[in-house]
C-alpha cells in the first residue's frame, strides 16, 4: 500500500456514493491510530516523516469521503470527470433563479442586521443540500449517469459556496457586535 | 477499547523502564507543571508546597533573575522590569498588544515580535518565557530526580503560527525537549474525559488570564477528536482587570498615573475582581505615590454590567466553533469550564444560559491544563500504562493562504482541518520567461491579505525560461502534528525547490536561539561543545532504541542482506557514542536514519493493512 492508493481502497470500502459512514468512521481511526505521528514521536527520522505523511493522507482521504459532495466528486474524477470544467453544462433556469433568491435574501438579512434570518437560511439551505445527496446517490449508484451527476455537483458547488458566504456574514455580523 | 491497541511488541522486550516527561501549562497569569506519578496525574508543588507559579519575571539591576512570587512582589516597586503576563507578546509585533499604552515597559518595535528593553538589556518575549519554563524544569528535575526526556507544553488553542512557534523556541531555550504543543482546551477534554471515561460531544469553555478558546470535542472509545475550535488570543482576565482599572480612574477621578501607581492600581483591580467572585461589594482603597487617594466602592452588579461586553464576544465565537462544526446548541454533553476566570458568577451564568445547562465545574480550573499535558507527555514518552491508548486528534485554529494578485488571500488550508495536513496548489508563471516567483504566507479569516497575519515571504529562483503560464509550480503546505506550517515550493518540469520552514517574519531563526543558548550557557558556566556532544549522543540512544525495537517486532520484514545493514549501521553508532566526536556522530546519525528508511516504509505497510485486517478489499 502506498501513499497514492486512491481513498476507496485505502479505507476498504467499496467504490459508490452511499457508503457505510460509522464504518468509515471506523476504519479511518483503526489507520490514524496506527499512523498518527503521536504513536512514533520516539521513532527515527525517516520513520516520523513517513507516519506525518500517512496520517495528513488518511486526514485527506477521511475528509473527502465524509462530505457528500466531495466524496461525489472524488467518485467523478476518479470516472474521469471534473464537474468545476463541466462547463458545458447548461445551468436550468429555475436553478439560477432560485440562486438569485437565496442570495436576495441573503442580502436583505444582512443589510437588516437579521442574525436570525440568517441562521434560519443557514439551517435551510443546509437541508436543502441534504435533499440534493439522495439525488447524487441514484445518480452515481444506480443509474451511472455521470454527466448528470456532474452537473448537480456543479450546481451544488455553488449551494455550498453560498453556505459560506452566509456564514462569513454571521461572523462579520457578530463581529459588529462585539464592537 | 480494542480499536487502539497498537502493536508494539518489542516495547515489552525491553526492560521497563519509565521514562520521565513532563507537561507544562505556560499560562499567561500562572504556570504549572505535572507528571504522572504511580499512574496518577499531579501537579508538581513548589518548596513551599504551591503548585502555580506566577507567570512574572523580573530582571534585577545586579544581573540576578526572579521568577514567580518573588518577582509578584516588586511588581509595583520596580514594575518596568517586572515582566507580567509576557504571553500576551509571544510572536506579536507592537502593533498586535491591545491597552499597550496602559503599560509599564519600555517596548522595542524590532521587525516581526516586539522586544522588551530592561535594566539587563533588551528582552524578547521569547526569552522571557524561557526563564518560567527554566524554573518549572528545574522544579520537575529536582522533584522526579533524574533527567528528563522531555516536554509537553500547552499553548491556547487559538495561538497561530508565530505565538506557537514562539513558545517552541522558549521550551528550546530553556533546554527542553518538546515531545507536542497541545491546544490548552483539548488538554483539559483529555483530563476530563479519562478521569471521567466520557463520551459524546463536550464543549471546553477556557478562559484563562490572557486568552480565550472554546473547543468542540467528540469523545468516543478513546478518542479525543477536535470538530472545531475559536476563540481570541487577547482576550481574558487581564481584560476585565482593565475595564475595572478604567472604571476605577474614572470614578475616583484621576488624572494619569506614574507607572508604579498603575502597576499598583492594576494589582488592586485583579484583587477586587477576584473578591467579587465570592462578595456582593467590594470596597477600594489605595494611597497612591502621588498623595492622592482612591476611595470607591464597587458591587458584583456593575463589575458585572462594565464586563458584559466581553463575556458577550466569547459567546460569539463559541456560536462559531458551533457553526463550524455542524452542531445545535442541543448536541453538547457538557461544558467544561477551565481557566481561573471561569470562576466568575456572571461568566458562568452567562455560559449556563447559552448552553441551557450548567457547566461542569467540579474540576480544579487552574490544574486541569497541567495534568491533561502530563498525560499526554506520558503517552509520547511511551510509558505504556491501561489507560494510555488513546488517540488525540486536534485540528488548525485559523486557515493558511498564499498572497494572490490585488492583495487577496488563496485559501489553501481551511481553519479547522484536522491534523497532520498537507495541501498542494498549483500556480504559474504570467510573464514570459519570468525567472523567479515570490510568496506572502499568511493566516486568518480575512479576505485581504492586509487583514491576516504575515507569517512568511519566500522566493523560487532559477525556473527556467518558459511562455508565461507554461511553468507549472505546485506549492506544498504542511501542518504538522503541533500546529507548526513549512511551506516548499517545486517547479515541476525543472524542479528548482525553495522551502521555508515558516519562522522568519514573526519568532527567532535558528541562529538566533542558537546564539541565545551560547549565552545562557556561558552564564550558567557550561561548556557548549559538551553540551552538544551530549545532545547528539541521546539522540544516537534514541535512534538506536527505536531501531531495535522495530527490529524485534518487524524483523522478518528484511532479508539477511538488509539486516546485517542495519546492524552493521547500529554497530557503528554505538561506537561513535563512545568517543568525543560530535560532529562523527551526526553523520552516524544520518547514515542509521538512511539505512532504515525503507524499513520503516514497510513497518508503516505492515501496520496499515494489519489495521485493516479483516476487511476485505471489496474491489481495487
Ligand atoms: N476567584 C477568582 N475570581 C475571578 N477571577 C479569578 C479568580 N481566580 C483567578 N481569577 C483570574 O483568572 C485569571 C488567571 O487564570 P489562569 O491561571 O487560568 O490563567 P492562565 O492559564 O495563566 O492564562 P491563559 O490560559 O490565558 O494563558 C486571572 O485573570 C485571575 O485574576
Ligand atoms: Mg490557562
Amino acid at each position: 500500500m502506498d501513499l497514492t492508493v486512491d481513498f476507496f481502497t485505502l479505507f476498504r470500502l467499496p467504490r459508490t456514493f452511499r457508503i457505510d459512514l460509522a464504518e468509515l468512521d471506523a476504519r479511518y481511526l483503526e489507520i490514524q491510530s496506527q499512523v498518527h505521528p503521536d504513536r512514533h514521536v520516539r521513532a527515527g527520522e525517516g520513520e516520523r516523516r513517513l507516519s506525518m505523511q500517512w496520517a495528513a493522507r488518511a486526514n485527506e482521504a477521511y475528509l473527502t469521503l465524509k462530505k457528500p459532495l466531495e466524496r461525489a466528486r472524488y467518485l467523478l474524477s476518479l470516472a474521469g470527470r471534473d464537474p468545476e470544467i463541466e462547463r458545458n453544462t447548461i445551468m436550468e433556469p429555475e436553478f439560477l433563479m432560485e440562486q438569485m433568491e437565496w442570495r436576495e435574501a441573503v442580502q436583505e438579512a444582512r443589510q437588516g442586521g437579521d442574525h436570525h434570518e440568517l441562521e434560519r437560511l443557514h439551517h435551510r439551505l443546509r437541508l436543502d443540500l441534504k435533499k440534493h445527496h439522495a439525488e447524487l446517490a441514484s445518480l452515481l449508484d444506480d443509474r451511472q449517469d455521470y454527466a448528470a451527476a456532474a452537473g448537480l455537483a456543479r450546481r451544488l458547488m455553488f449551494l455550498e459556496k453560498l453556505l459560506a458566504e452566509i456564514d462569513k456574514t454571521l461572523a462579520e455580523l457578530e463581529d459588529g457586535m462585539d464592537n | 477499547m480494542a480499536l487502539l491497541q497498537i502493536s508494539e511488541p518489542g516495547a515489552s522486550a525491553e526492560p521497563h523502564r519509565h521514562r520521565l516527561a513532563i507537561g507544562i501549562d505556560l499560562g499567561t497569569t500562572n504556570s504549572l507543571v505535572a507528571t504522572i506519578r504511580n499512574g496518577l496525574a499531579v501537579c508538581l508543588p513548589d518548596e513551599e508546597g504551591r503548585a502555580l507559579l506566577p507567570s512574572i519575571v523580573r530582571y534585577r539591576a545586579d544581573g540576578g533573575i526572579e521568577v514567580g512570587r518573588r518577582a509578584v512582589a516588586q511588581q509595583a516597586v520596580d514594575p518596568r522590569n517586572t515582566i507580567v503576563s509576557v504571553k500576551r507578546f509571544m510572536g506579536r509585533g507592537i502593533r498586535d498588544v491591545t491597552h499597550i499604552e496602559a503599560m509599564p515597559y519600555i517596548f522595542e518595535d524590532t521587525p516581526g515580535m516586539l522586544r522588551l528593553r530592561t535594566v539587563q538589556g533588551s528582552k524578547s518575549p521569547v526569552e522571557v518565557s524561557a526563564e518560567i519554563l527554566r524554573v518549572l524544569r528545574a522544579r520537575a528535575e529536582v522533584s522526579l530526580g533524574g533527567e528528563l526526556i522531555g516536554a509537553v507544553i500547552t499553548v491556547p488553542a487559538y495561538f497561530d503560527d508565530a505565538q506557537r512557534q514562539a513558545t517552541r523556541d522558549a521550551a528550546r531555550l530553556a533546554g527542553l525537549e518538546v515531545l507536542r504543543l497541545l491546544n490548552e482546551p483539548t488538554a483539559a477534554a483529555v483530563a476530563y474525559g479519562l478521569d471521567n471515561a466520557a463520551e459524546g460531544v463536550y464543549a471546553v469553555y477556557d478562559l484563562g488570564g490572557g486568552t480565550f478558546d472554546l473547543s468542540i470535542l467528540r469523545l468516543t472509545h478513546g478518542v479525543f477528536e477536535v470538530l472545531a475550535t475559536n476563540g481570541d488570543a487577547a482576550l481574558g482576565g487581564d481584560d476585565f482587570d482593565h475595564r475595572l482599572f478604567c472604571w476605577i480612574l474614572d470614578r475616583a477621578r484621576i488624572a494619569p498615573l506614574s507607572i508604579e501607581d498603575a502597576s499598583h492600581l492594576q494589582m488592586k483591580a485583579r484583587a477586587t475582581k477576584e473578591l467579587l467572585t465570592t462578595c456582593d461589594e467590594v470596597p477600594i482603597k489605595l494611597k497612591l505615590d502621588s498623595g492622592e487617594e482612591i476611595d470607591v466602592l464597587i458591587t458584583r452588579a456593575e463589575f458585572a454590567e462594565m464586563t458584559r461586553p466581553l463575556v458577550h464576544k466569547t459567546l460569539g465565537l463559541t456560536r462559531r466553533a458551533l457553526r463550524d462544526a455542524g452542531l445545535a446548541v442541543s448536541e453538547i454533553k457538557g461544558v467544561v469550564m477551565v481557566g481561573g476566570a471561569t470562576r466568575m458568577p456572571h461568566v458562568q451564568r452567562a455560559v449556563a444560559e447559552f448552553f441551557g445547562q450548567e457547566p461542569l465545574i467540579n474540576l480544579d480550573p487552574d490544574k486541569v491544563v497541567a495534568l491533561g499535558a502530563a498525560m499526554q507527555a506520558n503517552a509520547l514518552a511511551g510509558n505504556h500504562g491501561a489507560n494510555d491508548d488513546w488517540l488525540l486528534l486536534d485540528v488548525i485554529p485559523l486557515s493558511l493562504g498564499l498572497e494572490t494578485m490585488g492583495g487577496l488571500v488563496e485559501k489553501i488550508i481551511p481553519r479547522n482541518s484536522t491534523l497532520p495536513v498537507a495541501r498542494a496548489q498549483d500556480f504559474t508563471t504570467f510573464r514570459d520567461g519570468q525567472g523567479a516567483m515570490a510568496f506572502h504566507v499568511v493566516q486568518g479569516e480575512r479576505e485581504l491579505v492586509a487583514d491576516c497575519r504575515s507569517l512568511a515571504r519566500f522566493e523560487l529562483r532559477g525556473i527556467p525560461p518558459m511562455a508565461a503560464g507554461a511553468a507549472r509550480i505546485r506549492v506544498t503546505f504542511q501542518v504538522d502534528a503541533d500546529g507548526l506550517l513549512s511551506v516548499s515550493a517545486r517547479e515541476a518540469s525543472s524542479g528548482v525547490e525553495a522551502s521555508v520552514k515558516v519562522q522568519p517574519s514573526y519568532g527567532l531563526s535558528d541562529d538566533e536561539i542558537a546564539d541565545m543558548l551560547k549565552a545562557g550557557i556561558e552564564r550558567a558556566g557550561d561548556d557548549m561543545a559538551a553540551r552538544a556532544l551530549n545532545e547528539q549522543r541521546v539522540e544516537a540512544e534514541r535512534l538506536i532504541e527505536a531501531t531495535l525495537r522495530a527490529l524485534a517486532s518487524d524483523g522478518a520484514l528484511l532479508d539477511a542482506k538488509e539486516r546485517a545493514a542495519i546492524d552493521s549501521a547500529i554497530d557503528a553508532l554505538r561506537a561513535l557514542c563512545a568517543g568525543a566526536d560530535t560532529r562523527a556522530l551526526g553523520v552516524g546519525i544520518a547514515a542509521l536514519a538512511r539505512a532504515t528508511d525503507e524499513f520503516a516504509a514497510r513497518r508503516m505497510d505492515r501496520a496499515i493493512r494489519g489495521a485493516l485486517a479483516g476487511h476485505k478489499i471489496e474491489e481495487i
